[in-house]
């Protein structure tokens, strides 16, 4: 029982981590329709952010700050933003096609400045060395980890009410507008790429803040926490959630992130061990289909976006999609 | 240092082929088409079967035109893929983009394509084995250029040159001598208003499906007469052609074909100063700097 319970509280923390990507996913998407093709890179730099900050002193790569954990987590955040910062600047005046293409050439980039540079994060090896919080004091059984899940818990529900608050905040009605019609809301005195930027940086903020906290988790970072599955992942979550609306978000990320790893186990059980090279294959082309399927037939995803007016009339209307 | 130069011109001419066909659809019908890089291993492995399908018809065609490591096997193998996979283009976006397009979801176009590229890859990794595959198992012999400074250059690398740059003509003429290429350009341009002037434009974009996976095709097989085919070889293509498109301005042909070229030159310039693990990230060095410097590229222009 205890080990059905320690596997549930386990998949329940990487869900609620992933959650938190997805809830940063959906502002830049969802709420700015920003594409964002490099979404493990800002996870990615999150986690390593967090690790080399909050690490202790290791041979051969940088780390060893030793910062007290809060502080880590928000330079992961930091490192995140900065990175959104610079890829924004470059591309967000341009047409959508250039933020898509440059943030998918981060994701590369990083992944192979990752795996490259020793002296920077450990190479191929990873980022050792990293002491989770409070271990001391609670261990690193059961009691840890229910604690962390509830930690991870607060994270993401505080991180949904600040979206719902900021998308039901004027800012929110904005990033909206620029979304619906770019010229008419700049004819309205708005400057869409500065509105652009800030939804940008703060959605890859939270999408660093998801990473450190998945680093903190394993108490460990590799490139191959960085692969371009995981923004695929992401997505699917997305979309099959329903991009615009963060309850979806959440929901979409418990559903796939339970499909995804309830079908990992089913190939590995069920299917020939000859096959097992090809899971991953598998896989993929599942998740491919999963958001090309919703795109077609499902594409607000299985909870849409809720359109409301803002300054109601005097008949109260709810307008759901178009 | 001059070996990077000529290895690099040699590699620009697939990212080139890749690259056209890229920033066609990219200007047409107005998305990053993440899938563009499947097409070029699908045209790869779809020449693969070919080649092997001749050479057993048609024993006599099996045998190698010396001194290139090529066969007429392979030649009409070539030409049968450029075929099957401009039509395959044309199924996909029958099948996903064009339901997408319909909807009006033009931004979630970029979603649809990231996911058709998941499944091709992987479809054809499940169906041809994830280990590497050759066109021909032979050693190639490289002829040498000079002694003082040692410069190699193998024989099939120049008939991949030659035959990029004389694909590269004729779509050059096509463009600029047909009416085909007026209607295409005026598609490009404005779609309404060139619809409105007679232009067919479910038959011009069908037109950029055809010519883009065609072009896609000879560029996977020529990245597989250079290095090897590999299931995955879509998603290692995929940067450089996207920084071709950059570089050269999305929506100019001249301008992918520069790019192209650019975009191998530099890779295989950065290995005289950066150790060769860092060349999947040249491609991306090169967007930053044409994204600070000229964001538009070299021939593009501005447009919403």
């Amino acid at each position: 029982m205890i080990g059905v319970m320690s596997y549930l509280v386990f998949f329940a923390t990487t869900a609620s981590i992933l959650a938190i990507a997805v809830l940063g996913l959906n502002l830049q998407w969802g709420n700015t329709g920003l594409f964002n093709g490099g979404v493990v890179a800002f996870f990615g730099a999150g986690a390593y952010g967090t690790l080399i900050l909050g690490g202790t002193s290791q041979e051969g790569h940088l780390g060893g700050f030793g910062v007290i954990y809060p502080l880590a987590l928000l330079g992961g955040m930091a490192a995140a933003g900065l990175m959104a910062w610079i890829v924004g600047l470059l591309t967000l005046r341009l047409r959508h096609d250039y933020l898509a293409i440059a943030t998918f050439g981060v994701a590369v980039a990083f992944e192979n400045l990752m795996r490259n540079a020793e002296w920077l994060a450990g190479g191929a090896k990873g980022v050792r060395g990293f002491e989770r919080p409070l271990r001391a004091a609670l261990g690193d059984g059961f009691l840890y980890n229910i604690l962390f899940f509830l930690v991870v818990l607060a994270i993401l529900i505080a991180t949904y009410l600040f979206l719902e608050r900021l998308v039901a905040s004027p800012f929110g009605r904005l990033l909206r507008a620029i979304r619906e019609d770019e010229e008419a809301a700049q004819s309205l005195g708005k400057s869409p790429a500065k509105v652009r930027l800030t939804a940008f940086v703060t959605g890859s903020v939270i999408l660093g803040l998801a990473g450190g906290l998945y680093g903190t988790f394993y108490a460990f970072v590799s490139p191959q926490d960085v692969l371009p599955t995981l923004t695929f992942q992401i997505w699917a979550m997305l979309i099959v959630g329903g991009a615009g609306n963060n309850r979806g978000a959440i929901f979409g990320a418990f559903l796939i992130w339970g499909a995804w790893t309830a079908s990992g186990w089913a190939l590995s059980r069920f299917a020939p061990i000859e096959a097992q090279l090809y899971t991953g294959s598998v896989q993929f082309v599942l998740i491919g289909s999963v958001i090309v399927g919703m795109l077609m037939w499902r594409p607000e995803g299985l909870l849409p976006e809720r359109l409301v007016v803002s300054q109601r009339g005097s008949t109260p209307s709810n307008k759901q999609g178009e | 240092m001059i070996q990077n130069l000529i290895d690099g011109v040699l590699t620009g001419s697939y990212i080139s082929l890749g690259a056209i066909g890229l920033t066609l659809v990219m200007h047409i019908l107005r998305f990053a088409n993440f899938s563009h890089a499947e097409l070029l291993s699908l045209g790869a492995y779809v020449a693969l079967v070919c080649d092997a399908l001749v050479a057993a018809l048609v024993p006599v065609f099996a045998v190698k035109l010396a001194p290139l490591s090529l066969t007429w096997a392979l030649v009409l193998a070539i030409l049968m893929s450029m075929v099957i996979t401009g039509l395959s283009a044309l199924l996909i976006d029958r099948l996903v983009f064009k339901r997408v397009r319909e909807k009006g979801l033009e931004l979630s176009m970029i979603f649809a394509s990231f996911g058709m590229a998941l499944i091709i890859r992987n479809v054809i990794g499940l169906f041809f084995g994830l280990s590497p595959q050759l066109y021909s198992r032979d050693i190639a012999f490289a002829m040498v250029l000079s002694r003082d400074p040692l410069l190699l250059v193998k024989p099939d690398q120049i008939f991949v040159l030659v035959a990029a740059l004389l694909l590269m003509l004729m779509l050059h003429l096509l463009l600029s001598r047909t009416t085909f290429g007026y209607s295409l350009r005026a598609v490009a341009e404005n779609p309404s208003l060139a619809q409105v002037n007679g232009v067919n434009l479910h038959r011009t974009i069908m037109a950029v499906w055809l010519i883009g996976g065609a072009l896609a095709a000879v560029a996977g097989v020529f990245y597989g007469l250079s290095h090897q085919l590999i299931p995955v070889m879509g998603r290692d293509l995929l940067l450089p052609i996207f920084a071709a498109t950059i570089v050269g301005g999305i929506g100019s042909v001249y301008g992918a074909v520069l790019g192209g070229f650019i975009v191998g030159i530099a890779g295989n310039m950065a290995l005289v100063v950066l150790p060769s693990g860092y060349t999947p990230s040249v491609p991306f060095l090169l967007i930053i700097v044409v994204l600070m410097i000229r964001p538009h590229g070299l021939f593009g222009e501005a447009r919403a």
